[in-house]
């Protein structure tokens, strides 16, 4: 540690503060007031918890929180996809990194490109629908982006598309840092692939795993916005509508931005419910660092 | 299956269970591949073309899309307000977090170790929270629909990561160069700008790749923040692009191949940093 005077610290840290004021600390506040009131402008009367029970009376917040929740699914999708993917491939297969570039691409390009890239191929008279045909399974190709049915679990396979290779280079990662004795040593125990998989290599990878898992669903709960503008517009219906795009129309469509700000104190609460987890395990870390 | 390497299969099997992992390796590329395929070769189609025949190769190869979706989209523009606002954004978060990790990494003060991990929380927190309070002070700044208002918001959003990246890189540099500058009388910011940083070259690197992906590709704090015509940046102006192209899927996605050439062209060259930038926030080291 360097010996400084008390004010030399702060010195540093004012401009960061400052900023990280503007952008999170006086939002954050202000969506607590906002919420308990009817702004018009830039700010209203008190109104209590008004702004809150119109939205858990709203029967339409109440299907995009079952949106978001459906969304969960893809969550171990990933995870199991992701893993298996890490794990052969950190038998450095031939060509394994090449492998590893290439599944990564997807999470290189930017969600709205992929969203409008996928509202093409997905059409009814799409490309998809078109090569289904072309291999006989014609009685597969179905409307992908236009049946309420069926188009939240479209924006799924997407957002799985996209999002699976930082999960695969994630655990990769881990792995590769790892001590490789210790996951050969199942192999002398004449243990198979499966068993190693379920008793060496997951129990090492179960931080990454926990950290990825949390993300993810912060991800599927809260940063899917791009996706569903750009694929359906949280359509056809309401059948895509999830909570950012909620929080978005209140505020900039429907002028309503005390509503606005009621789901959006709920969505900041779940995020700090389910980031503790990953605290737990960073606190964990700095213990052993410091030890 | 087993591809035991102690050879009590021997080789047969165990090339066979690698054939078996190639297979698996290969039906994942091409799901990633072939919607990328489909973009490019589509691309090169006529409208007729691509009634007639969507998935095979472009007959005849047709490049009059490039024309059309520059026509119809304003790729330079949009271009050059998502160069201004990432350069802007990156830049002053760069300074400002550079400042707040030397101070984390190697000053005492009081609430040192709880505002860390704050700033580290803060990482994940989804923009959609913070934009209604906002949007409604930078309207009342007069500060909605310029560049600074958003170069503002954007670098107040990706300064978590920054901080929390740079912190653990400053930690990682041996006291004992820090400690010989101290012995020649340097000041903390001839410490920071003449030592620290020079050797903080790769996290640098990681840290601006990963923060210039994040104002690049973002498209709902645009959406709120720059909605007029000519200050859009790039995600916002082909979202616009997409959905007015709906019927003419040809240069719709000849749109999307020109909006995404600069990011595959920094990742063909510079994929390290990409993949190690990436996952920085979450494996240590």
């Amino acid at each position: 540690m360097l010996r400084t005077n008390k004010i030399t610290p702060w010195l540093f840290l004012t401009p960061m503060l400052l900023l990280l004021i503007f952008a999170f600390g006086y939002p954050l506040v202000s969506i607590f007031n906002f919420s308990f009131r009817r702004i018009r402008g830039a700010t209203g009367p008190f109104i209590g918890f008004e702004n809150y029970r119109q939205v858990f009376k709203d029967d339409v917040f109440r299907e995009t929180v079952g949106h978001n929740l459906l969304l969960l699914i893809a969550v171990p999708i990933m995870v199991i996809i992701s893993i298996l993917v890490a794990v052969v491939l950190y038998e450095r297969l031939k060509g394994w990194q090449l492998y590893r570039s290439i599944l990564f691409i997807p999470y290189i390009l930017a969600v709205p490109i992929v969203g409008v890239v996928f509202s093409n191929i997905l059409q009814l008279n799409g490309i998809l629908n078109e090569f289904l045909r072309s291999v006989g399974l014609g009685r597969l190709g179905l409307d992908w982006i236009g049946n309420p049915d069926l188009t939240l679990w479209s924006v799924m396979g997407v957002i799985i598309w996209r999002e699976v290779g930082f999960g695969i280079v994630l655990f990769l990662a881990r792995l590769l840092s790892l001590n490789e004795e210790l996951i050969d040593a199942g192999k002398v125990d004449g243990a198979n692939w499966w068993q190693r998989l379920w008793y060496v290599i997951i129990p090492e990878l179960s931080t990454v795993i926990e950290f990825y898992v949390v993300i993810s669903i912060i991800t599927m709960l809260a940063w899917v916005f791009s996706y569903i503008y750009t694929i359906s517009r949280g359509g056809p219906g309401n059948a895509t509508q999830v909570m950012e795009l909620y929080v978005y129309n209140y505020a900039f469509r429907n002028q309503l931005p005390g509503i606005a700000s009621a789901v959006a104190v709920l969505l900041f609460l779940v995020t700090i419910i389910l980031i503790i987890p990953i605290f737990r395990l960073r606190s964990g870390d700095e213990l052993e660092e410091t030890r | 299956m087993s591809d035991d390497s102690m050879g009590r299969k021997g080789r047969a099997t165990r090339s066979l269970t690698s054939l078996g992992k190639h297979i698996f390796l290969i039906f994942g590329i091409l799901l990633v591949l072939l919607p990328l395929y489909f973009t490019v070769i589509t691309s090169f189609k006529s409208k007729q073309n691509y009634s007639a025949d969507k998935f095979g190769f472009p007959s005849p190869f047709y490049t009059g899309n490039i024309e059309t979706a520059l026509r119809g989209g304003r790729y330079f523009v949009w271009f050059k307000n998502s160069a201004i606002l990432a350069v802007g954004s990156v830049l002053l978060s760069t300074a400002v977090s550079a400042m707040a990790a030397f101070a984390f990494a190697r000053m005492r003060f009081r609430f040192r170790n709880s505002m860390l991990s704050i700033v580290t929380a803060l990482m994940i927190v989804p923009p959609v929270v913070m934009l209604v309070p906002l949007f409604l002070l930078l309207t009342t700044l007069h500060m909605t629909s310029t560049f600074w208002g958003a170069i503002l918001v954007y670098a107040g959003l990706v300064t978590p990561f920054s901080v929390y990246l740079l912190t653990n890189f400053f930690k990682s540099i041996p006291f004992e160069i820090i400690e010989s500058a101290l012995l020649d009388g340097a000041s903390s910011w001839n410490i920071l700008l003449k030592i620290l940083l020079p050797l903080s070259g790769p996290a640098l690197v990681t840290m601006i790749v990963v923060n210039t992906l994040w104002v690049w590709n973002d498209l709902l704090v645009a959406l709120v923040l720059l909605p007029q015509d000519d200050l859009r940046p790039l995600m916002v102006g082909i979202t616009v692009f997409g959905s007015r192209y709906n019927n003419d899927v040809p240069v719709a996605m000849m749109g999307m191949l020109m909006a995404s050439i600069p990011m595959l062209l920094l990742y063909l060259f510079g994929q390290r940093y990409f993949i190690q930038g990436l996952v920085a926030g979450a494996v240590k080291g």
